[in-house]
């Protein structure tokens, strides 16, 4: 078990304490017997998963509903977020009478490993040197992401999810859920998602880690222990980041060439235009609440994910016979994770005699549409929930 | 395709559209189908609840799709006359076509495909050889509209009518077997079984072909 003091490394540094103690959060720790077994050949043992929970898991254990947070999310999906004091990520479609009704379903939303809200990541204590890891953290992927889940889940007694949920990077672990474990998802719900990375993505990934790391606070990742903190580095990753959810469409609908507050031009490098306040505010933001390391870990994970290739190249075989009733959700004006990604993944499904659903939403605002408003993403999961919940034989509210 | 390629038909008193029955009362209970052109799901929900089928469906208009996926139907954006080709051989007991074929590219690879895809087709379509059909261009002198064909030429999703006896021509040609064929009057009741085909194509308006493959296990291999 990791034992971790009020007074971290982390503190001393000026960095959130949420790595190892998170605020408003359960904690699974697993020890030295319960090892997560890591794509890149080594152990992580031992270690802890920080998760929310919503709703009441009913007598059969039959209700779970597994959320998964994309690459700056965390398990903060229904709830004030503890450290920015905003609301949960998908308020919007999690929560009482919700489209994932917590009084229906019970919710459980893990912060992912390598994260840095609780889950062991980067930030994390060393058991070892009691230090934080720093890059001696191994590399971990989507799948190792998806294995300690799965152990959160026989930790709460649940063998089967009735569905799993998620966006982005959340939709790949939906995706690698339903690849690794299609007995225990009933339903699957990977949105604004891909089964790969694609080198477009790796690349905006990339700029992201190089920002971080040219840095001078970064100390070659030793950050935490020399009292430093890449905050500009991270804060250049999230503006870079933050343009690829946004469409142009959307950030000219926003901004357009509108000055911030003034008439006219500085003749400077202040940010005259409201777009780069708007970015400026992002990436300072982004700052307070995440670990520049974590950054750098989950963004190689999700570089690294390619369902296909982890199925001898043929995308079908990932899903050959499987159970699980999918649904799909993708975005018109969606670049980072455009329409034909999803379209892709329909067609392997197709060929693997899957049961798919499949909408594509119009809408302007890009990737980050699956986290705001829209009403019809919103009827969509609904329906198709609804449709499963019929489909398993659950009970209109838990009892 | 989405069920605006036709319009008006007769509806049965349980509200049901009488195409879409005898549809159904063709599809054996409990099988797996795919429904091309599954419009807003009326169909796939039809064989489920009076079949108890797995039904599928590929649906070309957004709207369509999303308000099936949004019933709890699993359906697709897709296109007949492109993503059939992407399901396997033998997925399906049975692939229908409601009201679609006339609006496709090209019908008779469609037809092909749905036979590799499934082990029997059903395609319904409008019969273009009926009597009003025949009269408007003849004595009127343009292109016919009809309660089931309301378009006008210039708007019609509808670009490849044909008539039950051109259809009949067409299965030869492929080489289906028509297990059953029904053809409906005006007034959405089935014509005399015993009547010649001329007959059907003259006062048929709409028409049902259940077919199979010729041989058994023999795949009809699009071109």
């Amino acid at each position: 078990m990791v034992d971790v003091k009020a007074s971290s490394p982390q503190e001393a540094a000026g960095v959130p304490s949420d790595a190892d103690l998170p605020r408003d959060s359960e904690l699974a720790k697993f020890g030295p017997d319960k090892p997560l077994k890591l794509d890149a050949g080594v152990e992580l043992s031992p270690f802890q998963i920080a998760y929310k929970t919503y709703g009441t898991l009913n007598a059969e254990r039959s209700n779970a509903v597994l959320v998964c947070h994309a690459l700056t999310g965390d398990q903060h999906v229904a709830n004030l977020h503890p450290v920015t004091k905003k609301q949960g990520w998908w308020e919007t479609l999690v929560g009482p009478g919700k489209p994932i009704d917590t009084e229906r379903y019970f919710v459980i939303c893990p912060n992912v490993v390598g994260g840095c809200m609780g889950t062991t990541g980067p930030a994390s204590t060393n058991p070892k040197t009691g230090k934080p890891w720093g890059l001696e953290f191994p590399v971990i992927t989507i799948r190792d992401m998806v294995r300690a889940q799965a152990m959160l889940l026989d930790h709460l007694g649940i063998k089967q999810l009735f569905a799993a949920a998620g966006g982005s990077m959340g939709g790949m672990q939906v995706l690698q859920w339903a690849a690794s474990y299609p007995e225990r998802v009933f339903a699957a719900l990977p949105i604004a998602c891909a089964t790969r990375h694609s080198a477009q993505n790796i690349a905006f990934h990339e700029v992201g880690r190089q920002a971080i790391m040219a840095d001078p606070e970064w100390r070659g990742g030793r950050y935490h222990l020399e009292g430093t903190n890449p905050r500009r580095g991270l804060a250049v990753a999230r503006m870079g980041a933050h343009i690829t959810y946004l469409s142009d469409a959307a950030l000219h609908r926003k901004f357009g060439r509108k000055f911030q507050d003034r008439e006219n031009p500085t003749f400077s490098f202040d940010a005259d235009f409201e777009v780069e306040s708007y970015l400026r505010h992002q990436g300072i933001s982004f700052v307070e609440r995440f670990d520049a390391n974590s950054y750098l870990y989950l963004t190689r994970a999700m570089d690294y994910f390619d369902l296909a290739a982890d199925s001898g190249g043929v995308l079908a075989n990932a899903f050959k016979a499987s159970p699980t009733r999918f649904c799909l959700i993708s975005f018109t004006s969606d670049w980072l994770f455009p329409t034909s990604e999803s379209r892709a993944v329909v067609h392997a499904l197709n060929a693997a005699s899957a049961r798919v659903s499949f909408a594509e939403i119009v809408t302007d605002k890009g990737h980050d549409a699956f986290l705001l408003d829209e009403p019809e993403m919103f009827g969509i999961v609904r329906g198709f929930l609804d449709g499963a919940r019929k489909a398993r034989g659950l009970p209109d509210k838990t009892s | 395709m989405s069920n605006l390629t036709v319009a008006n038909i007769e509806r049965t008193p349980g509200g049901a559209r009488v195409d879409l029955v005898l549809v159904a009362e063709m599809v054996e209970r409990g099988v797996k189908v795919l429904d091309v052109g599954c419009g807003d799901g009326e169909l796939l929900r039809l064989l489920s609840e009076s079949r108890g089928v797995d039904g599928r469906g590929i649906e070309i208009s957004r709207e369509g799709v999303n308000e099936c996926v949004a019933k709890g139907l699993a359906v697709i954006q897709g296109d007949a006359d492109t993503d059939l080709a992407d399901y396997p051989d033998d997925a399906f007991d049975y692939v229908i076509l409601s009201q679609t074929l006339q609006a496709t590219r090209n019908p008779r690879v469609v037809l092909e495909h749905m036979l590799r895809i499934g082990r029997r087709a059903i395609v319904s379509f409008p019969n273009f050889g009926h009597w009003q059909v025949r009269l408007q261009l003849l004595f009127a002198g343009h292109m016919p509209r009809t309660d089931i064909l309301p378009y006008s030429w210039y708007n019609t999703p509808n670009i490849h009518h044909c008539t039950i006896k051109d259809f009949r021509e067409l299965c030869t040609e492929v080489g289906v077997k028509m297990e059953k064929a029904v053809a409906l009057n005006a007034w959405g009741s089935p014509l005399r079984l015993n009547a010649p085909w001329w007959f059907w194509n003259l006062f048929g308006e709409q028409a049902v072909f259940l077919l199979s493959r010729r041989r058994d296990g023999g795949q009809a291999t699009p071109k």
